[in-house]
């Protein structure tokens, strides 16, 4: 709604120079921008009540058929930077935590602020310079025209992207961890353990993880849900045809089916991770699932 | 060396990087299998011109995809595609179009006169957003008299009928949908379109001509010109079509791996003033700024030794092309001495409505500071391509602004006293107008070339500069089109070596 208050006009997106006013007349009702603001709103809703999202304004094409396509870049982009940042995070992560005190444990700590004091694009742009354009290891960009249906050339572009996104997200993941496992380890029920005879690592495996995870799958259904449109900058570093970067061109080009589109199917993702990140924790940690049981 | 110099320099430059290619390409072979990977910044919005996919579509599917009666060559001249022969009547009223036989469509669909006729009336309808529209109304009726021949009746001669009907694709008229599928009769058909990465061509097996010489062909879009370059660099794509900053061909120029061309332009950066309000509807003025702007140095710090100073709103391809950079060249003190004739010894100031991607913010700083010198004070004001068309296209509120002109043979703007920029000369109107209804070409050009003159004197917009057109290819390829008129990339007679 707020968009459309946006200077601009839809169907400037189909016209050019050399347009006349007929024709410009023409476009505005196509795509209907000729309507009072509140007919425009009305008219969406009642087209998203019927889970129409409608055709974009500009490529004429079904907005959720466009953006089932741009999340098969998307979700394997976000999926996968993911679970690389987790396996990166969590390890060091406990590490920075125990061995706070070795310089390997202060070592981490450092590296990781530095990780979260860089912007994303910049890490992006710098492993294009290294890797793509110096080493030639990996493509600089771009998705290949087959899709998914050329997996490893699909993978090989996605390879870059992943690790720019990973890179980032760990950093922040690995405060988290760091600073859940210390509160684990200054707790009472850890000393307990260990005074009933449990070894160190024991004690950390049986109690601790389990303990420290549910403040940590809460922060990762939020970094998660950041990603996935957050994305934005590395899918236009690396020119992916991605979500982000279709909400990015919507916004450009004031093509308003496309954005609520985007919008919409984001807020459902977004509402959805926070659901499994809900559940996760319920498994993690049986004191919420009996807390949730006594109130049906 | 004035820029025409350099510019004549260039061609043989390229002429001998031609040759180099040339004698490298008997070591090895073409591949006529090789695809082609064409990278571009214009990722069409849809794929059907007539629907506003924008000058993308004319990239990857003119003359590849869909072709007209009349096809605009890469070198300017105008030759019969879909059209076999065509006769004119003595009253210059009425084309009689022979269609050449054994044409079928993409979808096997034979080609006939009454998918010709649809096809015209596709891009004069009311809801066409094809911004060619205006210049085909003069077309009265179209007739389809058997399945071989058009008959084409307009309401007054227009002798550039041939050339706009190269930008009006033949399509199959059976065809339900053409914004996100494709019909036509051309050398390659569309394999698959994945919006917002790339546009992949194959070679038609049943095409009426002469075959591709390479394997097919796929545009990939980019958004960003450092990402284009990067694809070219670690060999993702084959060719760049169009290089927008000059910085960064450094890389390629001295690099044997790379061939760097530059073809004739047809892009004027434009200075355009709303000529209906003050002080912009006082010629002194125009002429006053005009001359106040050291435009040679404003081309040397944007493209360095690239691109071309024009006097005039007419590019050097272009038939009616005059010399005009001495109408009104770099002269402060006669800029100051006609604004004080003006009545403006003070100077005044006005807002400059600037879009906001390059190069129109390094100009409008440009123009700010070369004002500043004759006392003009400009107030540049950032606006997007959008806000733009609906501000200054549309609306028209707007005292000056800055904005490219892409197209061929675009002077008939100047006709036009309703268009944006409102110079209303009735001498100019009557040339334009008289110009198309010659009955031979010498008569339009001097006509146009009047025209042209006069509204230089007039100094009716500022023209800045023409922008270079420069294409970069990897070594290994050859046979692309360099100076890519109405940004059309014909694709069929690229060949590949190696691999």
């Amino acid at each position: 709604m707020l968009l459309r208050l946006l200077p601009g006009d839809p169907a400037n997106a189909l016209l050019s120079v050399g347009a006349d006013e007929a024709q410009i007349a023409a476009a505005r009702r196509q795509v209907g921008s000729d309507l009072p603001l509140p007919q425009q709103f009305l008219q969406f809703i009642t087209s998203l009540a019927q889970f129409d999202l409608g055709t974009s304004f500009v490529s004429r094409t079904s907005v959720l058929d466009e953006i089932m396509a741009r999340l098969a870049v998307t979700v394997p982009l976000t999926l996968l930077s993911f679970l690389l940042a987790i396996v990166v995070a969590v390890p060091l992560g406990i590490i920075a935590a125990v061995k706070a005190d070795r310089w390997y444990g202060a070592a981490i700590s450092v590296v990781s602020q530095l990780g979260i004091a860089i912007p994303v694009f910049w890490v992006g742009i710098l492993l294009v310079t290294v890797f793509a354009v110096n080493l030639r290891l990996f493509p600089s960009g771009g998705f290949p025209p087959q899709g998914w249906n050329a997996p490893l050339e699909a993978l090989r572009t996605l390879f870059l992207p992943i690790i720019t996104i990973a890179i980032v997200m760990s950093a922040s993941l690995l405060r988290y961890v760091r600073s859940a496992t210390q509160d684990v380890l200054g707790s009472d029920y850890l000393r307990t353990a260990r005074a009933m005879g449990s070894g160190f690592g024991e004690a950390l495996v049986r109690h601790g993880i389990r303990n420290g995870a549910v403040p940590v799958v809460s922060i990762l259904g939020i970094e998660l849900a950041t990603t996935l449109l957050g994305a934005v900058v590395v899918e236009r570093v690396f020119t992916l045809p991605g979500l982000g970067s279709m909400l990015l061109l919507a916004i450009e080009q004031r093509d308003y089916p496309n954005i609520q589109g985007v919008l919409f199917i984001s807020t459902l993702l977004v509402l959805l991770i926070g659901f499994l990140a809900d559940l996760a924790q319920r498994f993690i940690d049986p004191r919420l699932r009996e807390r949730s049981g006594s109130q049906p | 060396m004035t820029r025409r110099q350099s510019w004549a320099g260039w061609g043989a430059g390229v002429a001998t990087a031609m040759m180099l290619v040339l004698g490298s390409a008997q070591a090895q072979e073409a591949n006529p299998n090789a695809t082609i990977r064409i990278g571009s910044l214009y990722e069409p919005q849809n794929l059907d011109n007539t629907a506003g996919a924008g000058q993308g579509i004319s990239e990857a599917f003119n003359g590849n995809v869909y072709e007209g009666l009349f096809q605009l060559l890469d070198d300017g001249s105008v030759q019969p595609r879909l059209a076999e022969d065509y006769s004119v009547s003595e009253d210059g009223l009425t084309y009689t179009i022979k269609l050449k036989s054994n044409v079928t469509f993409h979808s096997g669909d034979p080609l006939t006169a009454a998918d010709v006729k649809h096809s015209i009336e596709r891009v004069t309808a009311e809801t066409s957003k094809s911004s060619r529209k205006n210049s085909l109304a003069n077309i009265e009726s179209i007739e389809a008299p058997d399945d071989a021949t058009v008959v084409i009746h307009l309401k007054s001669r227009s002798i550039s009928l041939p050339y706009n009907l190269t930008y009006v694709w033949i399509v199959n008229d059976a065809a339900a949908d053409l914004t996100s599928a494709a019909d036509g009769t051309g050398p390659y058909k569309l394999d698959s379109w994945r919006r917002g990465s790339s546009i992949s061509l194959v070679p038609n097996e049943n095409y009426w001509g002469e075959k591709p010489k390479n394997g097919g062909v796929t545009y990939t879009y980019f958004t960003e010109a450092t990402a284009l370059n990067n694809a070219l660099l670690t060999n993702a794509v084959d060719i760049i079509t169009s290089v927008q900053s000059p910085d960064s061909l450094a890389q390629f120029k001295d690099n044997p791996s790379f061939t760097v061309s530059e073809g004739a332009s047809t892009t004027k950066e434009v200075l355009a003033f709303n000529d209906r309000v003050e002080p912009f509807s006082n010629t002194k003025v125009r002429k006053a700024i005009t001359r106040a702007i050291n435009r040679e140095q404003l081309l040397n710090s944007i493209w360095g030794e690239y691109g071309t100073l024009i006097g005039s709103f007419v590019p050097p391809t272009d038939p009616w092309y005059v010399d005009l950079n001495d109408v009104d060249a770099y002269d402060v003190e006669s800029a100051k001495q006609l604004l004080a004739e003006a009545g403006f010894a003070d100077g005044f100031s006005f807002t400059l409505d600037t879009p906001n991607y390059d190069p129109h913010p390094i100009v409008a700083q440009f123009v700010q500071n070369e004002l500043a010198k004759v006392g003009i004070k400009v107030n540049i004001n950032i606006i997007t391509a959008n806000e733009w068309y609906t501000k200054i296209y549309q609306a028209r509120d707007f005292e000056a602004t800055l904005q490219e002109h892409v197209n061929h043979r675009d002077i008939v703007f100047y006709g036009n006293p309703n268009f944006y920029w409102g110079y209303n000369n009735q001498q100019v109107v009557d040339l334009i107008a008289g110009a198309e209804a010659s009955a031979t070409e010498e008569e339009q050009v001097e006509k146009l070339k009047e025209a042209n003159r006069i509204i230089a004197e007039d100094a009716a917009s500022t023209w800045l500069y023409l922008y270079p057109q420069i294409v970069v290819s990897s070594a290994s390829v050859s046979g692309y089109p360099v100076n890519g008129l109405n940004s059309q990339f014909f694709a069929y007679d690229i060949v590949k070596r190696g691999q």
